[in-house]
């Protein structure tokens, strides 16, 4: 019986790579999403909420949610269930709607 | 084949999901020229998502039922001249001089790569699939929460899981694939939680006799539940999770039979993660916009209405799969099918294939009937929002409390979504009410009506009309009349012709 799911499906990808989330390394596969590379190190949430600032991560998985909102590269409001992860993508935890650093 | 890159193509199909490839390739092989567009990276659609290639998964197949069926549809699209435009993320559709559609696209493996794209065809192939229902519970939005479907999207395309000990809960015949997909995948799943019983299918004795394939799959999901001991709890609901940064456990608790929580009857299950869905909503924004007649399914979500061969009520859009009524891949492989001699039979103004067309109505008329039973089963009934505490985030995006809603109702005489929206913002966010919709829907019919709600009166839909179907950048917008016209620059030559 497999134990992971790479396993199961006989992933042989070339080498991991590496992304950070706040600074901090984080292994992710080719084609991997950025949510896939965070879950895989057991990072759930990457995001506050305007209101309440709580955190928030994939929910729906498929795009339809926008609970998985990242700053991707100082970008804010990435869905990170969709986009993939790149060699040396700096994930930071978005809080709130993301602009504040850039004043809008 | 058009002759020239500004002719538009026969046949625009928007979604490469079951349907949506067995709409295509059929179209193609009748000689339409077809382009083929989806959101995603690849073709599958979400029951056929599998891992990018980059990731070399030798064996995708060991996370997905009747992978042949799939393998054989993507040979015939690699062999077809159908052009695949993948990264395409529809927006709109339009009508431009009568006869002809536009279907407006950004791009991006998100949408926000801001390149607007138009793409010209003479009929469209509506095959968007559906997204998950939600019904909100006390602790639904801390991380390890996720979508039931979303879960096992996520250990499809990227090989992974929310955690070690996953609760599935819910309703519906996906949480028995689900659980049975993580636990094979190396989950420990201590229980499958469902707010319905299965008794409700022996009320339709004809249709499960006529179904032995989905016997089957029952007693397959069934055998790897038991071999990996997860217990299935019918008639239950998760009613609270437990923890404020991540999942620490859930509290599970009896419904009585219109899904009303029995009180004193809560147990805890400890776990990292929970998977949730009731059911699935088909996604049909792009055919309300252009106001497609739709009815209610068995199961209170709305479908689009369709024609024996698969066509909405405007002329030259066919719909097929999941927006016609959530009924399953083998249903979708058919009607796509279906869908795709009829767009062929329209366009070379004569009828093809008559053999061919009455074996898949048929296949189709039966699925469908099962469908509806298996939908009516599992229907969300009216008790479900008896747990909901005032502070129960019902809105995820806006982060409007049940409380808010209900003082919306009660207060302010808001008895329909679209006041409660008006008043709150719940499903004025990113989401546009797609997680939120029919709880909001529930809870501004239910709680002040002038009627009290019947037992397993169906829920109602969510917000199904969005002038737009997914956000659009305002540059995109602002550059689209500049663009060229989608045509068919570099379409690989066709082989032999």
């Amino acid at each position: 019986m497999a134990r992971t799911p790479a396993e199961l499906a006989g992933a042989n990808s070339g080498a991991p790579f590496e992304i950070t989330m706040d600074g901090r390394p984080v292994p992710a596969l080719p084609g991997q999403s950025v949510a896939a590379a965070l879950w895989s190190a057991g990072i759930l949430a990457w995001r506050t909420t305007r209101t309440t600032g709580r955190p928030r991560g994939a929910f729906c998985g498929i795009g339809q949610c926008y609970d998985c909102l990242a700053t991707i590269n100082g970008e804010p409001n990435r869905r990170a269930c969709l986009v993939p992860a790149r060699p040396g993508d700096a994930i930071t935890t978005q809080e709130g709607h993301g602009h504040a650093r850039i004043g809008v | 084949m058009p002759v020239s890159a500004s002719d538009p193509y026969d046949l625009a199909v928007i979604g490469a999901g079951s349907a949506g490839l067995a709409g295509a390739v059929t179209a193609a092989g009748l000689g339409l020229s077809v382009a083929l567009l989806d959101a995603a990276p690849q073709t599958g659609g979400q029951f056929y998502r599998h891992p990018a290639r980059a990731i070399g998964a030798a064996r995708p197949e060991a996370l997905h039922h009747d992978w042949a069926a799939f393998a054989a549809l993507r040979r015939r699209l690699e062999r077809s001249d159908v052009r695949h435009l993948p990264g395409h993320h529809v927006w709109a559709v339009t009508q431009e001089d009568g006869e002809q559609w536009a279907v407006h696209a950004v791009t991006g493996a998100d949408g926000t790569a801001e390149r607007s794209v138009r793409v010209r065809a003479r009929t469209v192939l509506l095959a968007t699939g559906a997204y998950e229902r939600q019904l909100p519970f006390p602790g639904w939005t801390v991380p390890g929460v996720v979508g039931a479907g979303g879960a096992q999207a996520m250990l499809k395309s990227g090989l992974v899981l929310p955690g070690k000990r996953i609760v599935v809960a819910g309703s519906g015949p996906l949480l028995l694939a689900v659980a049975s997909s993580l636990a094979v995948a190396g989950a420990r799943v201590p229980a499958v939680i469902e707010a319905s019983g299965y008794l409700g299918y022996a009320r339709h004795p004809r249709a499960l006799a006529a179904h032995p394939h989905k016997l089957v799959e029952a007693a397959v999901h069934g055998a790897a539940l038991l071999r990996h001991r997860v217990r299935l709890c019918t008639r239950s609901a998760v009613t609270e999770v437990h923890g404020t940064e991540r999942v620490a456990a859930v509290t599970v608790t009896r419904l009585d039979r219109d899904w009303r929580p029995v009180r004193g009857t809560g147990r805890r299950i400890d776990c990292d993660a929970l998977a949730v869905g009731h059911g699935l909503v088909p996604q049909i924004e792009l055919a309300t916009a252009l106001g497609c007649a739709t009815r209610r399914t068995t199961d209170g979500t709305l479908a689009l209405t369709l024609d024996a061969l698969q066509e909405t009520s405007v002329r030259g859009l066919w719909a097929a799969g999941e927006t016609g009524g959530v009924g399953g891949t083998q249903l979708a492989l058919a009607e796509g099918e279906l869908a795709g001699l009829a767009a062929a039979a329209r366009l070379h103004g004569h009828p093809v294939h008559e053999g061919r067309l009455r074996a898949l109505r048929r296949r189709r008329d039966r699925m469908r009937a099962f469908a509806e039973a298996m939908a009516v089963s599992h229907a969300p009934a009216a008790g479900w929002t008896d747990w909901l505490t005032d502070d129960t985030e019902v809105c995820r995006c806006e982060e409007v409390t049940a409380g808010t809603i209900r003082a919306a109702v009660s207060g302010l005489g808001a008895h329909d979504a679209r006041t409660v929206k008006l008043l709150t913002r719940a499903g004025m966010g990113w989401c546009q009410g797609r997680m939120c919709g029919t709880a909001t829907a529930c809870l501004a019919a239910g709680e002040g009506a002038a009627e009290p709600p019947a037992a397993h009166r169906p829920v109602e839909p969510p917000a199904e009309r969005r002038p737009l179907a997914v956000p659009v950048p305002l540059s995109a917008l602002a550059a689209s009349p500049d663009e060229p016209a989608g045509g068919r620059p570099d379409t690989a030559p066709a082989d032999g012709d």
